[in-house]
């Protein structure tokens, strides 16, 4: 199983009968020190994640295995949510940063909030929502002066 | 599963008997923002996908569970045709 992050979804009308009513996600794999890694893939869900978080997804005909007995044509699927990880010789867990609230998105400007891995990044820059809450954070102190 | 535009058609008289009948396509992965992105693959139709539509292509032995590629030497299918990509 791989690491990612759910950055979008995927929506398809004509398509395979075992895959009506399965949600699409995209999906960013992403390294132990989440980090980006890779292209994006489409996969299908089975624990209901949404946009922005922390997920495992599994490779393979077993990506198929969740949804039993039927046997959808499927090789990418989401099977967990995670909470933290904790990489040995770090300091700390690296745990999932908090998602963006509804308040840090209307502040934040739709050209700062690029996807991961697109165009340039900030040396050590997060990516996704903790982009976005790092940078309605660090415009507070101005919005209060 | 990978995102994809259909780019064109592959016709093959000899083939695995299996294959007959079979639509093959030439498809281009594309990222979700829609650049194209390395390569290309030729996949098996199961749904009646056209020129420049976009899909989800599945690969590995996935593929063999779509319609009509049961035991076939398959190991890619376009298993959608894409509405919409959302990205947050």
């Amino acid at each position: 199983m791989y690491l990612g992050r759910v950055v979008g979804r995927v929506w398809s009308t004509v398509k395979h009968p075992h895959l009506v009513g399965q949600r699409l996600l995209v999906v960013q794999p992403l390294s132990p020190e989440l980090e980006n890694r890779g292209k994006c893939l489409i996969c299908t869900d089975c624990g209901g994640a949404g946009t922005g978080e922390l997920v495992y997804w599994v490779r393979g005909k077993e990506a198929s295995f969740p949804f039993l007995p039927q046997e959808p044509p499927v090789d990418t699927t989401v099977v967990g949510i995670v909470d933290s990880v904790h990489l040995k010789g770090a300091p700390e867990p690296a745990t999932v940063p908090a998602p963006c609230t509804e308040e840090d998105a209307l502040r934040a400007s739709p050209e700062e909030d690029a996807l991961p891995g697109s165009g340039e990044a900030e040396e050590g820059a997060l990516s996704g929502p903790a982009q976005s809450a790092k940078r309605a954070n660090a415009r507070k102190p101005s919005q209060k002066a | 599963m990978i995102l994809a535009r259909v780019v064109g058609t592959v016709v093959a008289t000899r083939k695995d008997p299996r294959l007959e009948g079979k639509k093959l396509l030439i498809l281009k992965p594309i990222a979700p923002d829609g650049k194209d992105e390395a390569g290309y693959v030729v996949s098996v139709d199961t749904v009646g996908a056209g020129f420049r539509e976009r899909v989800i292509a599945v690969s590995g032995s996935s593929a063999r569970m779509a319609e009509g590629c049961k035991d076939t030497p398959v190991d890619n299918a376009i298993i959608g045709i894409v509405d919409d990509v959302h990205l947050d």
